[in-house]
């Protein structure tokens, strides 16, 4: 019997041993092994798709290059592996703030990417901020969201305010007698943050706003606009996402509008814009990011500023590798998104948010995708203070087929822009 | 003031003709059997769809598909006539009403599987004419056109044939009109058929200029129901100039107004007329 009991004693031993081996992970692995959750809601239906699956294809695309590469390195030697969470998030901003608690509540995300546009990153941005959690905002351009007060939204696009007021210095070099011009918007709250930040700046600049009226999402015919700009008008401005814009733009070359520019928004510097054909040519439109664009380490050298990550030529030849399709700005957008945070960790030693908040508030740095800064102010935290826009023009090539080319900043264009020809 | 005004109403009577065409089919059906069909506007959005498949996988032109969309509009009618309507054609109005919701909630859902909620574009430019100082896409002439066409065959048809003729009867009288030896219950279902495939050929017309989604049927299914209250309810022919009058309103109020008060005057005058005149302007035939 007293055999018997020390036998039990001996094997119960033994497979506790066995049970803590398999159980109990070594306080190195587990430093190597760390995940962190990344979530975010995708638009791959409803209006927003074109841009929102252009977004996603960049984050994507970086998630898969950080898991290549072993996952973010720490100081301490350790690697996180980042694994993607989304749910389609049908463009609608209902859906946007359900499935942002789902994905912090049942998916436990450590970290957020907003979804593509102002409206639902706004929408997002609230839910982010109520469970503590860091969320770096892509396509949401809009200012207002910024000054909310909140401590954990950082903006990777130049804002609203200076989306399109480039393009009132360009119609100045383009033509210094222009006077008159006619601003058509989506009634959204990107676009129209845009538009005021624009009749601001064109009136500042002596220019008269002959038409400043807005039409409501999801529309599609826009001939009741179309009619009401007046003739002799010297450019058109507005626009506001990919659909309704290239509608618009198509329906101002449908009714032969004659003007000296057309500036617009989101759908120019996308590349499937090209589709509209004749339509598109002259078009101006103001994109965060090209593949013509000029960042390199030499200028960030230059500038006096760090560079981090891959090169303009890295990102678009592995963009197009993997989707087929020439990046957009929405594609560089989504990806630096998650190099922001990629930078964030490194420096932070860790995926604690406290500490990656601290190393994102000081971050000041430039990327293939330009230069990266965040106001730190409690009256607009989070805000992008350090990114600039190009504006670019769709031109004919050798063969008369649609090309983008740059024609603003003038330090950086490909090629001059030339005013709309007679349709 | 003026230079404005002649393109603007002008683009509205354009736009009118279609509306006229898709709010015929919702009187023709309230007209002969006094159901409100409230699947009209998904069937307007399986037209377009229709119409995008058969010319993006095809290659069929899309004026031609027309063809094909009426068929499968009239089918469909068939269909949604036998499975949800029939059996509860005498039942109180909430009963047809519930029942057509149903079949709207169904297609919108099977739609959004299928298509998603991504917008679509029949990409079929056939330029613009220019007429003295007007300039008009050409798609909204041919538009236009075909919904000329339309209504002319459906007086024809209505007014010159026996099926129109039995079913202006059944929706006159529909008892005396089967003692008279008219199946009511297969004219019925034809009369479905045809205000289905109105609404779906009024979904392929539109799909040749504007973008749309499952989703898009709903604003012209509204835009119906006061174009049948304008045009006179049961009357599918004064449809054509109820749609008149609303695109005519379209075209007309952003002139003096910001084109976001179209809505508020569109739907101001129906509740008017509605209050003034309950069988709408034109009255019921």
């Amino acid at each position: 019997m007293k055999r018997k009991s020390l036998f039990l004693i001996f094997g119960l031993a033994v497979l506790g041993l066995v049970l803590a081996l398999f159980t109990q992970p070594s306080p190195s692995a587990a430093a190597e092994t760390k995940t962190v959750v990344i979530a975010f809601t995708a638009s791959q239906t409803g209006k927003l798709n074109v841009e929102g699956m252009r977004q996603i294809n960049g984050l994507n695309l970086w998630v898969e290059q950080v898991n290549a590469a072993g996952g973010v390195k720490l100081p301490d030697g350790a690697a996180v592996k980042v694994a993607a969470k989304f749910y389609d998030d049908e463009s609608k901003k209902e859906r946007v703030q359900e499935l942002y608690t789902k994905l912090i509540s049942a998916d436990k995300a450590d970290f957020l990417i907003s979804p593509y546009s102002s409206g639902l990153a706004d929408a997002a941005a609230v839910i982010a901020q109520q469970y503590n959690k860091i969320m770096i905002t892509a396509g949401a351009a809009s200012d207002s969201t910024y000054k909310k007060g909140y401590t954990l939204i950082y903006q990777s696009y130049t804002p609203a305010s200076r989306y399109l007021t480039g393009a009132i210095d360009l119609l100045a070099k383009l033509d210094p007698k222009a006077k008159k011009v006619a601003i058509v918007y989506e009634k959204d709250k990107f676009s129209t943050d845009v538009v005021n930040a624009l009749k601001a700046y064109a009136e500042g600049k002596g220019y008269q706003v002959v038409l400043f009226e807005g039409y409501e999402p999801g529309a599609t015919d826009f001939a009741p606009f179309i009619n009401k700009i007046p003739a002799g008008v010297d450019a058109v401005m507005g626009g506001g996402h990919f659909v309704d814009t290239t509608t618009f733009a198509k329906q101002l070359y449908e009714k032969k509008v004659q003007t000296k520019m057309i500036a617009l928004l989101v759908a120019p510097p996308e590349p499937k814009f090209a589709e509209l054909g004749e339509a598109c040519i002259s078009v101006i439109g103001s994109s965060q990011w090209e593949p013509l664009a000029n960042y390199t380490p030499e200028l960030a050298k230059a500038a006096g500023l760090e560079w981090y990550g891959l090169s303009v030529a890295d990102f678009t030849s592995a963009y197009k590798k993997k989707f087929n399709e020439e990046p957009s700005y929405h594609s560089a957008g989504g990806y630096v998104a998650g190099l922001i945070l990629q930078k964030a960790m490194e420096k932070a030693g860790s995926a604690d948010t406290a500490k990656v908040k601290a190393a994102i508030d000081a971050m000041d740095l430039m990327t293939f995708y330009g230069r990266l800064k965040f106001d730190t102010s409690p009256k607009a935290h989070g805000l992008q203070v350090g990114h600039d826009m190009v504006y670019i023009q769709w031109q004919k090539d050798a063969q008369g087929k649609p090309v983008k080319q740059v024609v603003w900043p003038e330090a950086g264009k490909t090629a001059s822009a030339f005013v709309c020809p007679v349709r | 003031m003026l230079a404005q005004l002649l393109p603007s109403l002008t683009d509205g009577l354009l736009l009118g003709f279609v509306y006229g065409v898709a709010a015929m089919g919702l009187s023709l059906i309230w007209g002969v059997m006094t159901v409100i069909n409230l699947s009209h506007g998904p069937v307007i959005a399986l037209g377009m769809f229709a119409t995008y498949l058969l010319f993006t996988h095809l290659g069929v032109n899309p004026y031609l598909a027309l063809v094909a969309v009426a068929a499968f509009g009239m089918l469909l009618g068939f269909l949604i006539y036998g499975v949800a309507v029939h059996r509860v054609l005498n039942a109180p109005h909430l009963s047809t009403l519930l029942a057509t919701f149903a079949v709207n909630m169904i297609i919108i859902g099977v739609g959004t599987a299928v298509f998603t909620t991504s917008p679509h574009n029949i990409d079929f430019p056939l330029g613009s004419w220019e007429i003295g100082p007007l300039t008009l896409p050409a798609t909204r002439l041919v538009a236009t056109l075909g919904a000329v066409v339309i209504t002319g065959a459906l007086y024809l048809f209505l007014y010159f044939t026996r099926p129109g003729k039995a079913i202006r009867a059944v929706a006159n009288n529909r008892q005396a009109a089967e003692l008279m030896g008219i199946p009511s219950a297969r004219i019925l279902a034809l009369s479905f058929g045809l205000g289905t495939m109105l609404a779906a050929v009024s979904g392929g017309l539109i799909a040749t200029f504007f973008p749309f989604t499952i989703l898009s049927g709903g604003p012209y299914e509204l835009k119906s129901f006061v174009i049948c209250v304008l045009g006179g309810l049961g009357n599918p022919l004064g449809a054509l100039l109820g749609g008149l009058l609303l695109g005519g309103l379209e075209g007309l109020i952003p002139t003096f107004m910001p084109v976001s008060w179209v809505p508020v005057v569109e739907f101001g005058l129906f509740v008017l007329v509605l209050l003034v005149r309950p069988s709408g302007l034109l009255g019921a035939k």
